[in-house]
């Protein structure tokens, strides 16, 4: 029983593992097919049917790139840098559950790799562990250019995982636990019989916020500032080539992906789905569908917003999201309280409080930049 | 205070980008289709012959002086009425386009008095070697008409003796 075990750790781990990579090399494919046909092109269509194998072709061709290492950087942690960067970045879906478990052939199937109690803790702390490799990547790299990046990157991300914490907490909060597998359940069934009992429509802003910060946390555009190109050539890094880039190219697809399951997971259901109960089988699908619409979303902002200044960056994270994160926490804790002592109904409280401190949130933006706009003329 | 408006023209930008995915994308497929080039599109050089065959280049070396870039290069020769390349005197015995040089500004073309060089459609030249980027006159004359003679011809004495024919107000 306990070599069983093992052996399904290590299909899991080796499955998800994979589904990771190659997702990572067909992110990049669907990434540029997305934003082509916004763009009114076709996209990469020459390899293979589709541009199936340009993936391939892309990896073929990195692998075989020569390798260079700037004289003066320092080597070790020059080497170490994208490593660090990418083990999170693959290791922090660990704890997203693709399904229910079910009996295959007498035997007990989990579809989660990790069940830990403080799941979401987990991704935190794993997640803030990557730009330690991004931080080092600039600094080893012992270029100005990529320093700036590694710096402007790890600001960023550390002054965004606030606002995406906070906006986990008012979830945690509405499932009453930190497990991932407890807040899959608490959004299963529907209201009404149609709507899902998702935490989006509980808590539409706290989803907002999750979605603006992950943009930061990944250094997606428009908030990727650390790869700024007319400023930084490529930010941290510059000086990579080669496999070494590869690796962090890749840590930042792993981590798209691995957002857009937190995300799908924390706020949108995760496995949840119709007759998910009946066909477990159907998780794994619901999860992926979720997944892809969620990237597609990242793609498509990408595809329509401009990068915003670095200052104005940091002012919206801190003077914006993070009140407004706080806020939504303490409208969750009320409402909870409310239905619960109260009456079941006052749940609403939430979605309705909520939308109405983003407005309030959009109010006084709108008023700042009328003012500044004002002062200028 | 505007609190609904700034959200609106959020999502009418994403709005936007996502009507534009159903638009039909603007690709050519370029080695398997290509876009016709415009009437007065500047490719690759033409000589033009006459209807008979003969050349219309007479090897006045006009062309070469006009030339910004000093890519083409002309030597001409005697004609005679038993080898005729060209109405008139002289014909080009050597013409020669670097095309490397060559910066498709179409002076030769202006300058020509005859008309027999031409920018015409061709634009996709490719060498692999400097020495191929120099295009000499058999690679640039354009192959005998139908009901012409190749040059040199055998001609009648006294039929050719204008080098400049009779010719019309240029088009287009």
């Amino acid at each position: 029983m306990n070599f069983l075990l093992v052996v399904e750790w290590l299909i899991k781990g080796f499955v998800w593992a994979m589904v990771l990579l190659v997702g990572f090399a067909y992110l990049t494919l669907y990434e540029r097919k997305a934003l082509a046909r916004i763009q009114s092109r076709i996209g990469p269509n020459r390899a293979g049917p589709w541009g199936i194998l340009q993936p391939i072709a892309d990896a073929v061709k990195l692998i075989f790139k020569e390798e260079l290492t700037p004289s003066r950087a320092d080597k070790l942690i020059f080497t170490l840098a994208p490593i660090v960067t990418v083990v999170p970045a693959v290791v922090i879906t660990a704890v997203v559950p693709w399904g229910p478990s079910f009996n295959i052939l007498g035997y007990h199937l989990n579809l989660y790799i990790a069940d830990i109690n403080v799941g979401v803790l987990y991704i935190m702390s794993v997640a803030s562990i990557a730009v330690y490799g991004i931080v080092l990547a600039g600094w080893s790299s012992n270029n100005k250019y990529a320093m700036m990046g590694g710096l402007r990157s790890s600001a960023q991300m550390i002054s965004y995982e606030i606002a995406l914490g906070l906006s986990f907490v008012s979830a945690i909060l509405l499932a009453g636990s930190m497990r991932m597998l407890d807040i899959v359940a608490a959004q299963g069934g529907y209201w009404l019989h149609f709507i899902p009992k998702w935490f989006v429509m509980l808590q539409p802003v706290g989803t907002g916020i999750f979605l603006v910060a992950t943009l930061a946390e990944v250094n997606r555009a428009p908030f990727d500032m650390p790869e700024a190109e007319q400023e930084l050539t490529a930010g941290y890094h510059t000086e990579y080539s080669g496999m070494k880039f590869a690796l962090l190219f890749m840590a930042e697809y792993v981590k798209m992906i691995a957002i857009s399951a937190i995300g799908a997971t924390v706020f949108f259901g995760g496995y949840n789905g119709p007759f998910v109960e009946k066909f477990p089988l159907l998780g794994p699908v619901y999860v992926f569908i979720k997944i892809i619409l969620l990237l597609f979303g990242m793609i498509w902002v990408r595809a329509t917003f401009p990068r915003i200044r670095y200052d104005r960056l940091m002012a919206f994270g801190w003077k914006v999201l993070l009140p407004l994160s706080l806020a939504l926490v303490f409208i969750t804790a009320v409402g909870i309280i409310l239905s619960q002592q109260v009456n079941p109904m006052l749940i609403l409280v939430i979605p309705l409080a909520s939308i109405l401190a983003a407005g309030v949130a959009v109010a006084l933006i709108d008023h700042t930049l009328r003012r500044k706009d004002y002062a200028r003329r | 205070m505007r609190v609904v408006e700034p959200v609106v023209e959020l999502a009418r930008g994403l709005w936007t980008t996502l009507r534009m995915m159903f638009d039909k994308p603007v690709t050519i497929q370029y080695p398997e289709q290509k876009k016709p080039v415009k009437a007065r599109f500047r490719g690759r050089h033409i000589l033009k012959r006459y209807e008979n065959g003969l050349e219309k280049c007479i090897g006045c070396a006009l062309c070469a002086s006009a030339c910004p870039a000093d890519a083409i290069f002309v030597e001409s020769s005697e004609n005679t009425d038993e080898q005729r390349y060209s109405p008139g005197e002289r014909y080009a015995s050597t013409y020669e386009i670097n095309m490397l040089r060559c910066i498709y500004c179409g002076f030769c073309e202006d300058a020509c008095p005859t008309e027999a060089i031409i920018l015409g459609d061709q634009y996709e030249l490719s060498f692999t070697d400097r020495r191929q980027s120099i295009y000499p006159k058999d690679m640039l004359i354009e192959p005998v008409p139908a009901g012409g003679s190749p040059t040199p011809q055998a001609t009648e004495p006294g039929l050719y003796t204008r080098s400049v024919p009779e010719m019309k107000d240029p088009q287009d």
